[in-house]
């Protein structure tokens, strides 16, 4: 039950495996406790602010002239994206295990944010490790993070970003094991992880399927989302999995070129390997290096990707594709006019793939999940579209 | 619990010369291509020269969360030089003409994975390499790489923490070959002051669980370290001081000097 098919597992060192057995049994129990599980949708509802609406986009709808497209609006989650779900889901589960002191690795800044969040309301004590490069293009959520009373540890080790943030984070846990719960972002590290985030986002498909059969009276055709570990996506697409006339789209960071190191696209440049603990899809060199990755949204560039997406894939139930940096940004620059919601750079590589097949679609109904709001941004899309 | 090897490899006959003479044994870990590939031969036949009984040589990887900065450090500069597993064991075969040092191939999972484990196998036994330990490959997920490894004589070593249960350090045991590697602490790979007091409590469970032969290491860099281990276990690996050496003077023989001095208690 550790596996995703083929994929998925469970690779750390021994001094993590007791700990991350402990975790996954704390976690199956919490699963069927009938109290905990009241907390965390009362937190949901009364804190972060689910449900969160699914909006008709009918002027972006009304241009294209083909789908009709709606938007699972994440981005009025408190915090300004989806990663809140999970975050309160884990910061319950670390309480409840006795662990007082709460780590986490961020890319983009939401879910450092989101975690910093949590542990101010649970009044638990909050590091994060976040890339020296990520600091940078993502400074006001440093800000917040810090405001919140969280401590934001650079890492300047490899590449800077999301991945080495991860090794940092893990070097943390393995010594601190005792006292500290790993508050992990996304679909991806051992198991439980990949299951366990999964299921705190899944409440994203279980609202979108209700309110798209209220508002249309049918399934959709095609739901799309952003995958970097793949949170979003899996937590959209996880309760339309049976309903086997819904096509799923996964939208990877095409970056700036095909060439290994220029984007972040595991199914088009990756092949199996294992990082951070999970078997699936890597970006990697003839000799089983991790490849240094590239997306204008740092949210999305990582060389790994969730091990259910890997499955997915495989099983033909899930198709994935890669947006350009220019794409998502113009995509980022449309949605704005069209309907006026400005999305995270990451959410725009879902609204670009929407754009480009939706003229085709015609009779079609289609979901995206704007996964986080672009506030956090402004700064990139400020030089980007030199506004 | 488990079965015998088909044959005694090196590392069981050093250990068993070890457990006869009482000694406190010597593991070496040094990063392979750290900083070229031609230079840590020239450290293994130091390291030998010098009296360790174990070499470790130590694959690197871009990702190796399981180290601190030290070996990190070293990990990069083995990367910078072009390192890759097949030059390792290249550097095995050289060793091999000249030296019976037991070697052991230290690694994380993915570039073994990559290189394919049937073939690294092959590849580990004839360039004449003796064990092979895995950093993030727990018993749980380990069959077709001890199956494999197995095929060639291969010993496997796995790590037990102070965190393992006594039902682990049990699976740990039945699926290790040549020593048991102690890791001393929670923690990552790193010269510390003292010596953890996590330490000699699983040597205690890892008595009670296995007639294996034990390595203690993470944390090991000083004389007074290997005093107190000696007549409790049957070797100290030294990782991080070594490299540590290394990045600091390159020199085999301020290496030589530093592991005698180690191992002399000076």
């Amino acid at each position: 039950m550790s596996r995703f098919g083929a994929y998925g597992g469970r690779f750390v060192p021994e001094t993590l495996m007791s700990p991350i057995e402990e975790l996954e049994h704390a976690y199956l129990e919490a699963r069927q406790d009938t109290a905990f599980q009241a907390e965390l949708d009362d937190l949901l509802h009364r804190f972060a602010g689910r449900p969160t609406p699914l909006t008709p986009a009918r002027r972006l709808t009304a241009r294209l002239g083909g789908a009709t497209i709606y938007l699972k609006r994440e981005d009025l989650l408190h915090t300004g994206a989806h990663k809140i779900n999970n975050c309160i889901g884990q910061a319950l589960l670390a309480r409840r295990m006795g662990k007082h002191r709460v780590i986490a690795e961020t890319g983009a800044g939401q879910h450092g944010v989101a975690t910093a969040t949590v542990c101010a309301l649970l009044g638990l004590e909050c590091v994060v490790y976040m890339g020296e490069e990520d600091m940078s293009r993502q400074s006001l959520n440093v800000a917040r993070m810090k405001l919140l009373g969280a401590d934001v540890v650079p890492v300047g080790s490899g590449s800077k970003t999301l991945k080495d943030a991860i090794n940092e984070a893990m070097r943390d846990w393995v010594t601190n094991v005792e006292t500290t719960y790993y508050l992990l972002g996304s679909v991806l590290g051992a198991h439980p992880y990949p299951l366990m985030v999964r299921d705190f986002h899944r409440v994203i498909g279980v609202e979108a399927r209700a309110q798209i059969l209220e508002a249309e009276g049918r399934l959709p055709d095609v739901l799309i989302a952003c995958v970097g570990g793949g949170s979003n996506a899996i937590g959209l697409f996880h309760a339309f999995i049976p309903d086997s006339s819904v096509r799923m789209v996964g939208v990877e960071a095409g970056g700036r070129g095909d060439a290994l190191g220029e984007h972040a696209a595991r199914f088009r440049g990756g092949s199996p390997g294992v990082l951070q603990g999970t078997y699936t899809y890597v970006l990697q060199d003839a000799d089983g290096q991790i490849a240094t990755t590239h997306s204008v949204s740092a949210g999305l560039d990582y060389p790994a990707i969730g091990p259910e997406h890997a499955m997915l894939r495989d099983a033909k139930r899930a198709d994935y594709v890669a947006c350009s940096d220019r794409d998502a940004l113009e995509a980022c620059r449309t949605l704005a006019r069209t309907e006026g919601i400005i999305p995270a750079l990451e959410s725009s590589h879902a609204v670009a793939e929407a754009i480009r097949r939706a003229p085709s679609a015609k009779g079609e109904l289609f979901i995206v999940n704007v996964s986080g709001r672009g506030d956090k941004d402004m700064e990139i899309l400020k030089r980007e579209l030199s506004l | 619990m488990s079965a015998q090897p088909t044959k005694v490899s090196r590392i069981s006959d050093r250990f068993a010369k070890l457990r006869a003479s009482g000694q406190l044994g010597f593991v070496a870990y040094i990063t392979a291509g750290d900083p070229n590939l031609d230079r840590t031969l020239e450290f293994a036949l130091a390291l030998d020269e010098a009296g360790a009984d174990v070499l470790e040589l130590g694959v690197p990887f871009s990702d190796p969360l399981a180290d601190g900065v030290v070996i990190q450090r070293g990990v990069e500069r083995a990367l910078r030089a072009g390192t890759n597993l097949a030059g390792i064991l290249a550097l095995v075969k050289k060793l091999r003409q000249t030296s019976q040092l037991p070697v052991v191939v230290f690694s994380y999972l993915n570039p073994i994975l990559k290189y394919g484990f049937a073939r690294f196998a092959d590849d580990a036994a004839s360039a004449g390499a003796d064990g092979v330990l895995l950093t993030d490959v727990s018993v749980e997920e380990a069959t077709p790489f001890v199956e494999e490894s197995r095929r060639v004589n291969l010993d496997t070593i796995f790590l037990a923490a102070p965190t393992s249960t006594d039902a682990r350090l049990r699976a740990i045991a039945g699926h290790s070959r040549g020593f048991i590697y102690a890791v001393s602490r929670t923690g990552v790979t790193g010269a510390r002051q003292a010596l953890s007091s996590q330490l000699l409590p699983l040597i205690d469970r890892l008595r009670a669980a296995t007639d294996l032969p034990i390595a203690a290491g993470f944390g090991i860099s000083r004389p007074e370290h290997m005093a107190v281990l000696r007549g409790k276990i049957e070797a100290a690996v030294v990782g991080s001081a070594l490299v540590q050496n290394i990045e600091e003077h390159n020199s085999p023989e301020r290496l030589a000097a530093f592991v005698r001095g180690l191992k002399n208690g000076s």
